[in-house]
């Protein structure tokens, strides 16, 4: 059955605060979610309370700013800090976005910081994606064509077949919608989840791919595709404000129109 | 601590799985053409329902007699338990883990839905082949106010 309280070995405890600078003036508290592999103790919650004068406007510069300047133990994915790359997409006041996106000014009160939810952690806000990264890789996500493309060119496609690719070329693969999503939550070793269903979707609206049926075929699934029940987590949550529902929905669509 | 690993099947294979079922499709229509059938057929329901606020047994059972009244009725009687149907067994495959488990409580949902439906039907057709109401010879009318 569904888990609807936390497994005993996951309920977060009450951490270590880390005082501001005496002399600090607008002083902000980030709660931030702890847990390590190296010990037995169970998650906590760290309270850091930083000078806003001394940090960066955003979320992630608070937590570069904690690991440089006062708890170096902090774990956490970064890497291109202007929302492109999708590494830090973490859990912050109570939704799913990047770090890097997030002004910390747009937080009212405490800004509480966990891993993306619901799935396995491996150090602190270091989540786990293998299973959505297979997930991803199951439908192929690549242009597949029999017919041999011009030999001194790139596939031709008409502005508005390239057009169908808006809204989709832009997914980078955060996760933040599928740990958003219920389903994929009760269901996310089968249910493929928001994400990898908008990646599936850009191959089979592509003009270029010959596979359109093949792809329909290997989503046609109670589990990894029907799932989705439009609840619409998944599109209120994308940073780069995207609509993987939508996509979903397409999908839908086709199955039902290769019936009619 | 360490625990035995118990799974080294690769990522990907457990992602692929046994494959996709091709099924599913059905399903999802059949709830949408179910839920789009109950608009009309419950909109008359409640009408005539209210148009027989306070009637007696006789007139409803006349009404039921009706031939378009009682196959309105059956189609909302098979609309409703189809569709309630379809809907609760998505419902217990999210919540439900494990293929026996949740085969054994969807197939106890869709066996009531049945039987609640039959049941159901009996009723209206009980009504729709019951005579005219004709006084027995013998039994006491009403006396009348």
């Amino acid at each position: 059955m569904v888990e609807l309280a936390l497994p005993k070995n996951s309920r977060v405890t009450r951490g270590r605060t880390f005082e501001a600078p005496p002399n600090a003036k607008h002083i902000k508290n980030f709660k931030i979610y702890r847990w390590s592999p190296d010990d037995d103790e169970n998650p906590r919650l760290d309270t850091y309370k930083l000078d806003l004068d001394r940090v960066g406007p955003m979320v992630l510069d608070a937590l570069i700013y904690i690991k440089n300047e006062i708890d170096p133990t902090l774990t956490f994915r970064r890497s291109c800090r202007e929302g492109i790359c999708g590494s830090c997409a973490m859990n912050i006041d109570g939704g799913n976005t990047l770090a890097c996106l997030k002004p910390t000014a747009d937080i009212k009160g405490a800004v509480a910081i966990y891993p993306l939810p619901h799935m396995p952690v491996i150090k602190d806000l270091v989540p786990d994606l293998s299973t959505a990264y297979a997930q991803l890789q199951s439908v192929q996500p690549w242009l597949q064509a029999d017919s041999p493309p011009p030999p001194d060119a790139e596939r031709p496609q008409s502005p508005g077949e390239r057009a169908a690719l808006d809204g989709m070329w832009e997914c980078i693969l955060c996760y933040c919608c599928t740990t958003s999503c219920p389903s994929y939550w009760w269901n996310g070793d089968k249910y493929l989840g928001p994400a990898t269903l908008l990646a599936a979707y850009r191959w089979i609206a592509d003009s270029r791919d010959e596979n359109t049926g093949a792809r329909l075929d290997a989503l046609e699934d109670p589990f990894k595709l029907y799932r989705c029940h439009t609840i619409m987590n998944c599109t209120q949550t994308c940073p780069k404000g995207l609509n993987p529902a939508q996509a979903i929905a397409a999908i839908k669509q086709m199955l039902a129109e290769r019936r009619s | 601590m360490v625990e035995q690993v118990k799974i080294m099947r690769s990522q990907l294979g457990r992602a692929r799985g046994l494959g996709a079922a091709r099924a599913g499709t059905e399903h999802w229509i059949a709830e949408r053409v179910s839920a789009v059938a109950l608009v009309p057929l419950s909109v008359w329901f409640i009408v005539s329902l209210l148009s027989l606020l306070g009637a007696e047994q006789r007139d409803v059972a006349a009404w039921v007699r009706h031939p378009f009244n009682a196959a309105m009725l059956l189609a909302l009687i098979l609309a409703t338990f189809h569709h309630a149907q379809l809907g609760m067994q998505v419902v217990f495959e999210d919540y439900v883990h494990g293929p026996q488990r949740r085969t054994a409580i969807v197939l106890a949902v869709k066996g009531a839905a049945l039987l609640l439906g039959l049941l159901a039907a009996l009723a209206v057709a009980k009504l729709y082949l019951s005579p005219d109401f004709v006084a027995a010879p013998g039994t006491p009318t009403a006396p009348s106010p």
